[in-house]
């Protein structure tokens, strides 16, 4: 099977060793990869924040990058819910894409049928389930499912699970204070687990709940669920 | 009233009032989630109150006509006003004609939106809350921050310390030993208020419901004070927004269902008061309904936001939203607070004014309202929406964000340029500070460590290792 990533622009920029671990985790599993490398930003922050009209020409460069691909997968359970929940107004060709967009999970679930994957990673790892995956997509157990199939991982219950962790896009940067207070919250809840590893497979959440997490240097780091998934006993990820 | 962050700024470092409303709003959070688990047609229900809601204001002003004819054959009088100084007058008027100055009151969102107590008063008129939270939030001179539990802010401490110096003032005192029991503290009110219902010849309420096919109107609550006030009097005033009509009894069937279980998450509301024109004989024998538009026609031009007039106050969202646990109700400036507020107040005030212009921006889009919302109002599409026209209109912050979306999104519309800028950042990566200056950024680094930029962008790396 040949599908496209959408790495997304964060993701791209930030945080590209989870695109590396996507591409090596699909690629073990016998999925052919290819980058369209005229992908940008899905415009979820533009639309987000009331910028319709700037949304436009970033929704037809999406639709324009991945045309011709049935399966475009993405480790990134909002910008998947942005063109799933949120590009069909924009038109027809707008509206062609948004099924063919899976999240990493569903694809790997529903797609590729595989819960297991085959990965290794002796560590204590508690789950976040980001708002966006888990409503707009509704993700449900898919992410659980897929870390208790890892050999080595200790899957802890995050106490609180289903609460936003403030980040919310431009919500962090216009509501300072009530974003800050909801990741303390978070973090709080997270390191109540014993867990060394907090896990999401949103890196716009962990951008957020990570840097809160390293000014407190607190013995818990976040991490990108494809990471974990990327990780083998032949070669562990980190 | 400041705009919504800057409020919120104070909220987030009141201890006390996060605690408060952590505990209480966690509480029945729970609550509703096992009262809505124990109906499998929840979903059905959901949906059904949804398109009765729709159809109903799809043809608003049928419905409305013929409950003015209802109300009217039965015995009671209709006054139509367009905005908050109108329906002012009118109850103004009304009572001023009964020769009274002071009236009892059954807890109403629609009268506290007009200012209705704050204007008896400044007409001579007294106005006495007899909701037990109500009552809380008017002794200590205070402002409701939650639809349901106007002083879910306070605790029981803090309310028997308000009954203990306040209620003297107003009428029977609160007995000098007062405990902060729930026992006590409930008797105390009652007896105050017990002299209150005894003596008044006006009474003042809202309604749940008004059913257009008979002219009954609808009150649902759990104490039993609302039935008090409007059974004692003897003229009865009810200030309803238009909204709030539904064409038939059988419409009643969906919302007695779902509005118990999201508010208080109980199977039934312990008292439902409904009430049609006057009987000889039996409860006030004046009766007037002042209907009340306020913004509602406008926000019903609205296709996207008229969703929001759906809304049957049930307070669910409140309770979920994990911006209003943090910021508190008092934050939106607003007699609708929580995810409902930030989408009703903008379209039933407008936007000019920086604290409504700041609510659509009042939340993280979690969805978590959306999701126990039982008309099903999408509250981050409306959010969204009204972020729109906000950003629309200028203003101040919008004309200089606009430029930088712009700017942004040419960028992004331009892989290349957006690759130079990832592999600038990455190579400079060494000397990036770990936090920002300037508000936003700065803001956003005071809590948190920016990443550490990578080596390369996944641009790079894919090029250089599967191309
Ligand atoms: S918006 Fe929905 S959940 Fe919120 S108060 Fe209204 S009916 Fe209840």
């Amino acid at each position: 099977m040949r599908v496209a990533l959408f790495v997304t622009c964060v993701n791209d920029a930030v945080f590209p060793s989870t695109g590396v671990a996507t591409v090596r985790l699909l690629e073990r599993l016998g999925v052919e990869v290819d980058f369209p490398a005229a992908q940008s930003c899905c415009g979820q922050p533009q639309f987000n924040t009331g910028y319709r009209a700037e949304t436009e020409p970033l929704v037809r460069r999406t639709v324009r990058a991945f045309e011709g691909y049935d399966h475009v997968v993405t480790p990134s359970g909002s910008c998947a819910a942005m063109v799933r929940r949120h590009y069909p107004p924009f038109g027809a060709d707008a509206a062609g894409l948004a099924p063919r967009v899976y999240e990493l999970t569903e694809f790997l679930v529903d797609v590729l049928g595989v819960t297991d994957v085959g990965a290794y990673f002796p560590h204590r790892v508690t789950y976040h389930p980001s708002c966006h995956g888990l409503r707009l997509l509704g993700l449900g157990e898919r992410p659980r499912r897929l870390l208790e199939a890892v050999k080595g991982l200790e899957l802890v219950e995050l106490p609180g699970a289903e609460e936003c962790c403030g980040f919310g896009g431009t919500f962090a940067v216009k509501n300072p204070d009530v974003s800050a207070a909801m990741g303390a919250d978070k973090i709080t809840n997270a390191l109540s687990t014993g867990a060394d590893v907090l896990c999401g497979a949103d890196n716009s959440c962990l951008l957020h709940v990570g840097g809160m997490l390293r000014r407190q240097e607190a013995p818990l780091r976040a991490l990108h669920l494809a990471e974990i998934l990327a990780s083998t006993e032949e070669e562990p990820w980190a | 009233m400041p705009a919504f962050p800057k409020a919120a700024h104070e909220a987030v470092r009141n201890e006390t009032l996060r605690a408060n409303l952590r505990h209480a709003t966690h509480t029945i959070r729970d609550k509703r989630a096992r009262a809505v688990a124990e109906l499998d047609d929840w979903a059905a229900l959901r949906e059904a109150g949804k398109r009765i809601k729709d159809r109903t204001l799809r043809q608003l002003d049928t419905h409305l006509l013929q409950l003015e004819e209802a109300v009217t054959a039965a015995g009671g009088t209709v006054h139509w006003a367009a905005d908050a100084a109108e329906a002012n007058r009118i109850v103004t008027g009304l009572v001023r004609a009964t020769g009274e100055s002071e009236v009892v009151k059954v807890k109403s969102m629609a009268t506290q939106e007009i200012g209705l107590n704050e204007h008896l008063e400044a007409e001579g008129i007294a106005a006495y809350e007899t909701d037990l939270a109500e009552l809380i939030v008017q002794l200590g001179e205070d402002r409701p921050s939650h639809i349901l539990v106007p002083a879910i802010h306070r605790n029981r401490g803090e309310i028997r310390d308000i009954f203990r110096s306040e209620m003297g003032k107003w009428g029977r005192p609160a007995p000098d030993d007062l405990t902060d029991s729930p026992a006590e503290l409930a008797e105390a009110a009652r007896l105050h208020l017990r002299e209150k219902f005894l003596r008044a010849k006006v009474g003042i309420s809202g309604a749940n419901f008004m059913v257009a096919e008979t002219g009954t109107l609808v009150v649902v609550e759990s104490e039993g004070n609302g039935r008090m006030c409007l059974t004692l009097p003897e003229t009865l005033i009810s200030v309803v927004g238009i909204e709030k009509v539904v064409p038939t009894w059988r419409d009643l069937e969906v919302f007695l269902q779902t509005l118990p279980r999201s508010s208080t998450a109980e199977r039934m509301n312990p008292y439902t008061s409904m009430w049609t024109g006057t009987t000889d004989g039996d409860g006030p024998g004046t009766f007037h309904l002042v209907l009340l538009d306020n913004g509602r026609t406008d926000a019903l031009a609205d296709e996207v936001g008229r969703q929001a007039l759906r809304c049957i106050r049930c307070s669910a969202c409140l309770n979920v939203c994990p911006v209003y646990e943090r910021a508190g109700g008092h934050a939106y400036g607003s007699v609708y607070p929580g995810p409902i507020g930030a989408i009703l107040t903008p379209q039933l005030r407008g936007t000019a004014s920086e604290v409504d212009a700041s609510l659509p921006y009042a939340s993280s889009l979690c969805g978590a309202c959306y999701e126990v919302c039982p008309v099903a109002i999408d509250i981050p599409e409306v959010l969204v929406h009204l972020r729109e026209k906000v950003a629309d209109q200028g203003g101040k912050g919008h004309r200089l964000e606009k430029a930088a979306v712009r700017a942004a999104g040419w960028v992004l519309d331009h892989p290349g340029v957006l690759a130079a800028g990832e592999r600038i950042a990455s190579k400079t990566r060494r000397l990036h500070p770990k936090k920002l200056p300037g508000p936003g950024a700065g803001a956003w680094t005071e809590s948190r460590d920016l990443p550490e930029m990578p080596a390369e962008p996944f641009r790079d790396w894919w090029r250089k290792n599967r191309t």
